[in-house]
């Protein structure tokens, strides 16, 4: 009896892997051929490669554990903030040790606002992680010193990428570096979920109670998955910074914690797929519509927001995800 | 015979009522308790204070030599008090499998570990397949607990309970909800039970009382009233009083 | 000693102004447990519409007042009938989502028929003239407000302690089933209490304009602060909103007078350590 069922096991985690690496694949050729139907955009795409890391991180929050949050870009602004600040001011520029600054620098501010926000549960709890954003804004607005204020922190000059591929004018080494970033995060965060680790956090956002009955530690578990989540925001912040040379106030922004969360949501809680299709989904939309109409931006956000609300709960990747289980189910 | 759990002198006010009024009670290793009661006893109460979700005013809980009346849920847990609960709490989007190989990896503290999967631990999987054949749902292993009947969600609850291994097992109803076509398999799972467990059923069903208890205890307005053998108990004065008073009362007024 | 006493005044005028959007916050999410972030934008759309109708329509102060109210209501109306009522009783990320949603659709609007800049509410000729209390001149504006926040405390004690109205809304509040069950007609105590909660929102966002001026992120920008009220006032209590907004107003302005550099810094700072020593509220029974 327990042979079988193990051996079942093993192709199980066998089919799982197989899905990981068509989930690579599927990366790796929506990334080629955004490189060649795009080519004077990569800016663009390198930006949705960073804000894709951005909700990655929040997945790992809200998705698998439960925690809303409106200010998880002080996450994100903490590692652009770390990777440029290391730059220009440190003269620490290779981009290697620039992502290193703000992988650091994110999952500290992932610890410390994970900290705070964990404190409460609610509507205090949103509370909390709006005050976050606001206060990050804030403190990087007065400390212009270090942060360049509303003027932006420049002076941030990479070296070139392993002493090898210059950062050039069109782009290209930061795009191949930001998707190497991505399939990695990628990869790790896919072990991540499904680890004991994983499996403990979808218990806590299912039921805490049953968690601490089992023995388990709530509080320690979230904090340590806010860190995880802070170091790959933190990645995608310092992405942005390496790939644009310049840091903004508006990477600390309420709007980009929305935003985010939008994007998870567009493309679905609680699944590595979903977050980066909402992103890229979100991304491309946003393109398109401010290129037409910037002053609607907003306004169309907002109706977006509502409609995801009420006609499709579960995201683009969950409703699809659901047909094709419904289906799968009739076919046999 | 040592006792592996010592409740003394437990008190709890709540405003100016004693819901637990002065209450001691022992169990050695392999008692099979019931803890009984009208409502509104005080079993809740008592429950959540021996479980360290509520503090009490006065009095001590000891775990084998060990006061943990300070401390809170989790780590009793850790030390081998384990409960289940009166209305099934489980994780609605998780399998069986998932749940009995959390709490093995809970227990042995590797529930932390990131860089693994409970799939590739043989030795878990063993465990895990061997727990829920014991109790007669290995066959739903791979469903969501969403989609299993309330019987078989109850007997789950079980095996998460045993594959923390406790050293004293707090059954809270363990058959409240349960459709009377399932209520044998769970008996016989609580008759399985480690023979070295030191077991507290709170319960109502008396049939069930009688047949799994070598000993009960009766809680009545915070107090115990009664704490003897299962064929002493419907012969206690005092037992009757609690139980039949109300209604004694109810008939006199009318 | 002017400089306490002036911040004093407009603190108390702040808190009050604070006090007459949020309260209707309060008691609705008290009554349908629902986390409204919306909330500042019908606060938003009472004070354009008041500007529109008082500058550009040359309308009496009063009557702009009402109208602001009276529209406001007007517009909330579907939304609440269509959007609201779909999330009432759903996850906290689903109702965060559906009211941020409104709230950027509001921001846009507003964005795109008024324009990004301040609107101003003209007032009549006796709120701008400041008034001699003997050993004081104060603003007569600030004690129009002070004075409104105090009207709308009392108005609503009655409202909800002494009526029959109340007594239903208080019954929702505590156990909406129970409620129900005993022939409160839940829905309608629903609908009217969000009118009230709206009309309030926005009474207070013409009468507060000067100290929360009136532009198109206005609903995001004071976002966090009329939340803040409700988490730390408990939701539902008039008392504890009244003591949050207070505080939080003496907080705010205290800040801007001495240490103006830092803009909100202070004030967001006083809010994490607030909610993280209350993390349950003051009364400590927010939900």
């Amino acid at each position: 009896m327990a042979l079988t069922t193990n051996s079942g096991a093993a192709s199980l985690t066998g089919g799982r892997l197989t899905r990981d690496a068509i989930g690579v694949l599927a990366i790796l050729a929506v990334a080629v051929l955004g490189y060649f139907l795009f080519p004077n955009n990569l800016a663009l795409l390198t930006r949705i490669t960073a804000i894709a890391l951005l909700v990655l991180s929040l997945d790992l929050v809200t998705g698998y554990c439960g925690v809303a949050t409106l200010g998880h870009a002080a996450l994100f602004g903490a590692g652009a903030y770390g990777a440029g600040i290391a730059a220009a001011h440190f003269g620490i520029t290779d981009p290697i040790a620039m992502l290193a600054a703000g992988i650091l620098a994110g999952a500290l501010a992932g610890l410390v606002s994970g900290a705070v926000v964990l404190r409460a549960h609610g509507l205090p709890q949103l509370v909390l992680s709006i005050a976050i954003i606001h206060l990050a804004h804030e403190a990087a607005n007065k400390a212009s010193g270090w942060t360049g204020g509303s003027d932006g922190l420049a002076g941030i000059t990479p070296d070139a990428l392993l002493g090898h591929w210059q950062f050039d004018l069109w782009g290209r080494t930061a795009y191949v570096f930001g998707i190497v970033l991505l399939v990695l995060a990628f990869v790790i965060l896919r072990q991540i979920v499904r680890s004991p680790f994983g499996m403990l956090c979808r218990g806590i956002r299912q039921d805490p109670v049953r968690v601490r009955a089992m023995g388990g530690s709530v509080h320690g578990t979230l904090v340590k998955m806010y860190a995880i989540s802070g170091a790959v925001a933190g990645a995608g912040g310092a992405l942005n910074a390496i790939s644009t040379q310049v840091v903004g106030l508006d990477s600390l922004s309420f709007t980009l914690s929305a935003e985010a969360l939008v994007m998870l949501v567009l493309g679905g809680t609680g699944s590595l797929y979903g977050a980066l299709i909402g992103t890229a989904a979100f991304m491309w939309f946003e393109d398109v519509v401010s290129a037409a109409n910037p002053f609607h931006w907003l306004t169309i956000v907002g109706a977006l927001l509502i409609a995801v609300v009420l006609f499709a709960p579960k995201g683009l990747y969950g409703s699809l995800a659901a047909v094709f289980e419904r289906r799968g189910r009739k076919a046999p | 015979m040592s006792a592996i759990f010592d409740v003394r002198n437990l008190k709890k006010m709540f405003g100016g009522l004693a819901v637990t009024n002065d209450v001691s009670l022992a169990m050695a290793p392999g008692d099979r308790v019931a803890l009984i009661g009208p409502n509104g006893a005080g079993k809740t109460t008592f429950v959540n204070l021996v479980t360290g979700n509520l503090l009490p005013d006065s009095g001590s809980v000891t775990l084998a030599g060990e006061d943990v009346t300070r401390l809170g849920p989790t780590p009793r847990v850790r030390r081998g008090l384990v409960r289940s609960f009166q209305v099934t709490r489980l994780f609605s989007e998780m399998t069986p499998e998932e749940h009995v190989a959390l709490a093995i990896l809970q227990r042995e503290g590797r529930s932390g570990g990131m860089f693994s999967s409970h799939r590739a631990m043989p030795e878990v999987m063993d465990e895990t397949h061997a727990l829920l054949s014991r109790l007669g749902i290995a066959h739903l292993a791979r469903h969501p607990v969403s989609e299993i009947a309330y019987g078989q969600q109850r007997l789950l609850e079980l095996a998460l309970a045993l594959a923390l291994k406790p050293r004293v097992l707090l059954l809270d109803e363990p058959a409240a909800g349960v459709p009377q076509s399932d209520t044998a398999r769970i008996e016989q799972a609580i008759a399985d039970l480690p023979a070295d467990l030191a077991v507290l059923m709170i319960e109502h069903d008396m049939d069930l009382v009688f047949r799994f208890a070598k000993r009960v205890v009766v809680l009545a307005a915070g107090e115990i009233i009664f704490d003897g053998s299962p064929d002493a108990v419907t012969k206690d004065a005092r037992v009757r009083q609690a139980y039949l008073g109300s209604y004694a009362d109810a008939r006199s007024v009318a | 000693m002017q400089t306490i006493f002036s911040i004093g005044v407009d603190a108390l005028a702040y808190g009050m102004v604070l006090f007459v959007i949020s309260i209707g916050l309060s008691v609705t999410m008290g009554l349908m447990r629902v986390v409204n972030l919306a909330h500042g934008a019908f606060a938003m759309i009472g004070g354009y519409i008041a500007s529109y109708a008082a500058r550009d329509l040359g309308l009496a102060y009063a009557l702009a007042v009402l109208l602001a109210v009276a529209g406001t209501i007007l517009i909330a109306i579907p939304i609440e009938r269509f959007l609201y009522r779909r999330i009432y009783g759903q996850p906290e990320l689903t109702q965060v989502l559906m009211t941020i949603g409104i709230t950027f659709c509001v921001i846009g609007i507003a964005n795109y028929v008024f324009g990004p800049t301040l609107k101003t509410i003209p007032t009549p000729d006796a709120l701008r003239e400041p008034v001699s209390l003997g050993f004081r001149t104060v603003s007569a504006h600030r004690l129009f407000v002070i004075g409104c926040g105090a009207a709308v405390a009392l108005g609503l004690w009655y409202f909800i302690e002494r009526t029959a109205f109340g007594v239903k809304l208080r019954a929702a509040v505590d156990n909406a089933a129970m409620a129900a069950a005993l022939g409160v007609r839940t829905e309608i105590v629903y609908a009217v209490s969000f009118a009230v909660a709206v009309g309030l929102a926005a009474f207070g966002g013409v009468v507060g304009a000067e100290l929360l001026p009136i532009e198109p992120y206005y609903a995001l920008r004071y976002m966090v602060t009329f939340l803040v009220v409700v988490s730390v006032g408990g939701a539902g209590s008039i008392p504890g909103a009244l003591a949050a907004c207070l505080l939080l107003g003496a907080i705010d302005t205290t800040g801007r007078y001495l240490m103006p550099e830092f803009g909100e810094f202070f004030f967001y700072l006083a809010v994490i350590a607030i909610v993280w020593l209350f993390p349950r509220g003051l009364a400590g029974r927010a939900k």
